[in-house]
């Protein structure tokens, strides 16, 4: 079947089969940041955001994306210009391996979409279904709260020159 | 008396050397006395004599850091975090295989029959290989020093299966659905044989030989006996412990149980493998080991070595687990035979079940001590379930010793151990590697002392423990399948580790004090040791080149698996080049790309590869300078370096990196400014860590709540200081989950009931308890620019730390971890109706 979706902010019509996974389809399109960890929603690698909300894609029917706007971590920047949310994983040492920060980005941008001031709490809350077994989580909740304090700075500063 | 072991072995080494030049001296005088011969065809030979490099002892303290020491950003931080780093199946292959292992549903069964022919009847099935199929080459899957200390007890395809999981059928097919549907389909019939479980049984007279087969064997001449599913056996004595016994105040002695885990790296182990341009077998891997999965990809399919090549991609996390060669093999195989591309990744079920877990083990300390806190003798006995198969068996064991047993003085010492086959899943190298087995029981058993003869657990410690200058005669007593080496603690900042950690989690304020009412808190400690490289054994090579804009292409065969050894050993390289970081561009790891490194594994790069790296980085430098003096017209000791920029005497002339190197390309003499270096190490220095727990134990549910975890460590100079307190913080969770929650439940026919991430529980944030580490800086002279490693050591103090803690609480003495609710209030409930069994045994 055929399913039409929009991936960071490109329009995609993806040949598949009706029981394909997000994750899969997302990997065959390109889009390899979507990791595979578990293939049961537990670990948290594989998480893109749909609609807005941040979700499992290898527990999630590749067909419930039809007409839907998906994000991966590709569309929240690149070496070149990234998100302040990456640069401060990047920075602060919160990637080693880096095989779960894709989903755990995409979880923690899901968080600071929804609420711009968290606290540690929060940020523990949001992240919790994105497992890393490298780094002791320490470094990237401080990450989280750096970033969010920057993109507070940058939307200060658009709407100031607005 | 330190300093004269240390000076014997720089002597030796020294002596080595001498040696070598009056070999080269001598070939020069039976050249000559033969025939005239030209002059250079004789120092050709002298060069060729004195070409083997000599490792440097030590490595000089620059006067100051300009690179290392710097918590500078890991250099593929962005692209991982921007998700455009590659991972092992992160490319495209047209006509891409998909693989499925079929495995066995018996801890231990004869295959009588397979039949496959339903199987190969599913649509886009492509092949299907049983043991019928392949050539019958045992050998270890243990990605260690060739020839190996683990035994050749593995086959690719074997017609006996030895644990539920264990491979049965290999099937490629064109969707990894029609290879699932396939494996379903094969018809096999078994020949089902008891099964052990239990290592202490296993030893037993008429248990299940595991390994009843013919050819399994040990490569090297070390004990092996399979027909009573012994496995390894290490024995060695300091002393007479009798004696320290009789001369003890106490003699305590208590049994631990360790249990298993798996390493959990969120990346399953996977692995590509195709036909090059030139019909070469290429392996894409997440592989710590490249160049040993090379190697045993090679023995396995009975290949030349030449005709593969491994290339290690990002990887995806490793703790050990993927120090094993388990895919490139079957990968291979399926390659070979069908020349078309495959991948088979394990699923999260296959990866606990049938990859590699932490050896579980049962640990019998027991120990003399003098009222006056002297420690008067100890032994340690051992025994280690391998599971099915003997990967790591011999080495993780004497490690239970060579890593926890020279961390306190005792004149008498004993270690005793086993290793035993049973049809459980197989253990493998794992962070921490026996010390934190090891250290569990040690650690529990310094406290044991130290109530015993009513002196504070830290003051105990602080009396007994290794300190600057001393040695063990474990270090040599205890090698890896071989004597070890004798070594002297260059640095030890120990003793800083714990008074500063004292003073984080407030211990005077909080030890003995539990408080009243159902909640009760208590804290913990523990001290910690580990190594830096398999002295001897382990050998790093690094390759530079300089490139026309004054950069230059490190190529590492060290494997950086995620922990940021690219950026370390490019600091390092940086530092000794006398250039920035940026400057360098590093790649590892390719065995047609890259020179020799045996991998990431036992604490070693840093301290290992670095090494190579400084060794390399000096030629080059070398080279830069005699361009720049020549170009400048200046003395060649005149020159200096400083960011990239060569300058002559007085800092009057100078020359940018950028100009020598096209100098050297285009303009006169031309060469390519390069090197290539080795380095092996003498000595495996310790790092040192303290940790400390404070619990909150609910003494009605048995709940145990971490409220604070400390831990100091002791990794000699921080190259990078973010990135080794990464290193920290990432063991130190791991730890933490392992000892409270992680745990494999099998049912009775030896299957693991709770393969998956929901019911065996890695922690996650909401877990977090406050975490508080930091580093204590030493110089250890034996390092590259004074760095120890750093790790593996605080995977091994949660366990210990948390066990005392709960002590401290509550006053019960848990011995088989996790410490689940369960089991506290089994142990709460025992102490109350005063029917624990006491196993410490008091004497006087």
């Amino acid at each position: 079947m055929k399913i039409n979706t929009t991936i960071n902010g490109k329009k995609h019509c993806l040949d598949v089969k009706a029981n394909a996974m997000l994750v899969d389809v997302l990997r065959a399109a390109g889009f390899k940041s979507v990791k595979f960890g578990c293939g049961e929603g537990m670990c948290g690698c594989c998480a893109v955001m749909i609609n807005g909300k941040p979700r499992n894609s290898c527990i999630t029917l590749a067909g419930l994306a039809e007409g839907a706007e998906i994000l991966t971590v590709e569309g929240m920047g690149n070496p070149e210009n990234p998100h302040a949310l990456q640069q401060a994983f990047a920075e602060s040492g919160s990637t080693q391996c880096g095989y779960c920060n894709p989903g755990s980005l995409i979880a923690a941008k899901a968080l600071l979409d929804s609420n711009p001031n968290p606290t540690a709490d929060d940020v523990k809350d949001a992240l919790d279904g994105n497992l890393c077994r490298c780094t002791g989580y320490v470094k990237r909740i401080d990450a989280v709260l750096t970033a969010a304090k920057a993109v507070k700075k940058t939307s200060k500063t658009v709407r100031g020159k607005k | 008396m330190a300093k004269t072991t240390r000076k014997t072995e720089e002597k030796s080494v020294k002596a080595v050397n001498a040696a070598k030049v009056t070999k080269a001296a001598k070939a020069k005088k039976e050249t000559k006395a033969k025939k005239p011969v030209k002059a250079v065809k004789t120092a050709a030979v002298a060069e060729t004599v004195s070409a083997i490099p000599v490792s440097p002892l030590v490595f000089e303290k620059p006067e100051k850091f300009e690179q290392v020491n710097h918590s500078l950003t890991k250099i593929d931080a962005m692209g991982l975090v921007c998700g455009v780093q590659k991972y092992v199946a992160d490319v495209d292959f047209k006509d891409l295989l998909h693989i499925k292992v079929l495995g066995s549903p018996h801890a231990h069964a004869e295959i009588k029959s397979i039949d496959t022919s339903s199987a190969l009847k599913v649509e886009g099935v492509v092949a299907i290989y049983t043991w019928k199929d392949v050539p019958r080459v045992v050998r270890t899957t243990a990605g260690q020093g060739f020839p190996e200390p683990s035994p050749y007890d593995t086959c690719l395809l074997d017609n006996k299966v030895r644990f539920v999981g264990d491979r049965v059928a290999i099937v490629a097919a064109e969707t990894p659905e029609a290879a699932l549907e396939a494996c379903s389909k094969i018809k096999v019939e078994y020949k089902v044989l008891k099964p052990v479980f239990d290592p202490e049984k296993a030893m037993e007279k008429g248990a299940p030989v595991i390994h009843d087969e013919k050819d399994c064997r040990v490569p090297i001449p070390i004990f092996y006996d399979p027909k009573h599913n012994h496995c390894s056996h290490v024995e060695t004595a300091v002393g007479d412990v009798k004696k320290g016994y009789k001369n003890a105040d106490y003699v305590l002695e208590r049994t631990y149980y360790p249990h298993y885990a798996q390493h959990c790296p969120i990346e399953p182990h996977t692995c590509m493998a195709y036909l090059d341009e030139y019909d070469r077998l290429v392996l894409r891997s997440s592989t710590q080991v490249p160049f040993h999965a090379r190697r045993i990809t090679a023995q396995t399919l009975q290949l030349p070595i030449k005709k593969i090549r491994v290339i290690k991609p990002r990887i995806g996390g490793g703790f050990g687990t993927k120090q094993e060669v388990l895919l490139e093999d079957v990968c291979g195989l399926v390659t070979l035979r069908t020349r078309r591309p495959c991948i088979w990744a394990l699923t999260r079920a296959e990866e606990f079940m049938a990859a590699r877990t932490r050896h579980p083990m049962v640990c019998t300390i027991k120990s003399g001590v003098k009222k006056d806190g002297t420690i008067t003798a100890i032994s340690m006995r051992i025994i280690s379930n391998t599971g099915a198969y003997g990967s790591h068996a011999l080495t993780v064991l004497s490690n239970c010793g060579s890593k926890v047993l020279p961390l306190y003085r005792a004149d008498n010492i004993e270690f005793i151990g086993d290793t035993v086959y049973t049809n459980l899943p197989v253990g493998g190298a794992y962070r921490g590697y026996g010390a934190t087995q090891a250290a569990y029981a040690m650690e529990c058993q310094m406290d044991e002392m130290a109530e015993a003869i009513g002196m504070d657990p830290i003051k105990f410690r602080q009396k007994n423990h290794i300190k600057e200058g001393e040695s063990s005669p474990i270090f040599k007593a205890l090698g890896e399948g071989r004597e070890g080496v004798d070594m002297a603690i260059g640095s030890c900042g120990l003793g800083k580790c714990i008074t500063e950690g004292m003073k984080r989690i407030e211990w005077d304020k909080k030890f003995n004090k539990p408080g009243t009412g159902t909640k009760r808190r208590g804290v913990g400690m523990c001290c910690l040791m580990q190594g830096s490289s398999i002295p001897e054994i382990d050998m790093g090579a690094v390759f530079i080149k300089m490139n026309e804009d004054g950069s230059f292409n490190m190529l590492l065969g060290a494997t950086d698996l995620g922990t940021g050894s690219d950026t370390v050993l490019g600091q390092i390289a940086a530092e000794t080049l006398g250039c920035k970081l940026s400057d360098m561009m590093v790649y590892s790891s390719d065995t047609d790309m890259t020179p020799f490194d045996v991998g990431a594994y036992a604490s070693s790069t840093t301290y290992l590869t670095g090494g190579a790296v400084i060794t390399t980085a000096k030629k080059v430098r070398a080279q830069i300078e005699a361009v720049a003096a020549k170009m400048m017209g200046e003395k060649l000791e005149d020159i200096t370096i400083k960011d990239g920029v060569c300058y002559g005497k007085g800092r009057k002339n100078f020359v940018s990196f950028a100009r020598v190197c096209t100098y050297a390309m285009y303009e006169h003499q031309q060469f390519q400014i390069g090197a290539i270096g080795s380095h092996i190490s003498h000595a495996s220095p310790p790092p040192f860590s303290a940790h400390f727990a404070e619990v909150e134990v609910d003494t009605e549910t048995g709940e145990v709540k971490l409220l604070k975890y400390v831990a100091g460590v002791d990794c000699g100079t921080a190259i990078n200081p973010t990135l080794a307190d990464g290193q920290t913080q990432g063991a130190v969770m791991n730890a933490i989950s392992f000892a409270l929650t992680e745990e494999y439940i099998f049912d009775e026919k030896g299957r693991m009931l709770n393969p998956d991430f929901g019911n065996y529980k890695i922690w996650s944030t909401k877990d977090l308890p406050v975490i508080d580490t930091f580093l204590v800086p030493t110089y250890e002279k034996t390092g590259p620019y004074g760095a120890k490693s750093v790790s593996e050591i605080s995977i091994n103090g949660a366990l210990p730390a948390i066990g005392n803690a709960i002590k401290n609480a509550v006053g019960v003495r848990l011995t088989r971890p996790p410490y689940t609710a369960e089991k506290v209030l089994a142990a709460l409930k025992e102490l109350k109706s005063g029917s624990g069994k006491t196993v410490t045994k008091s004497k006087k």
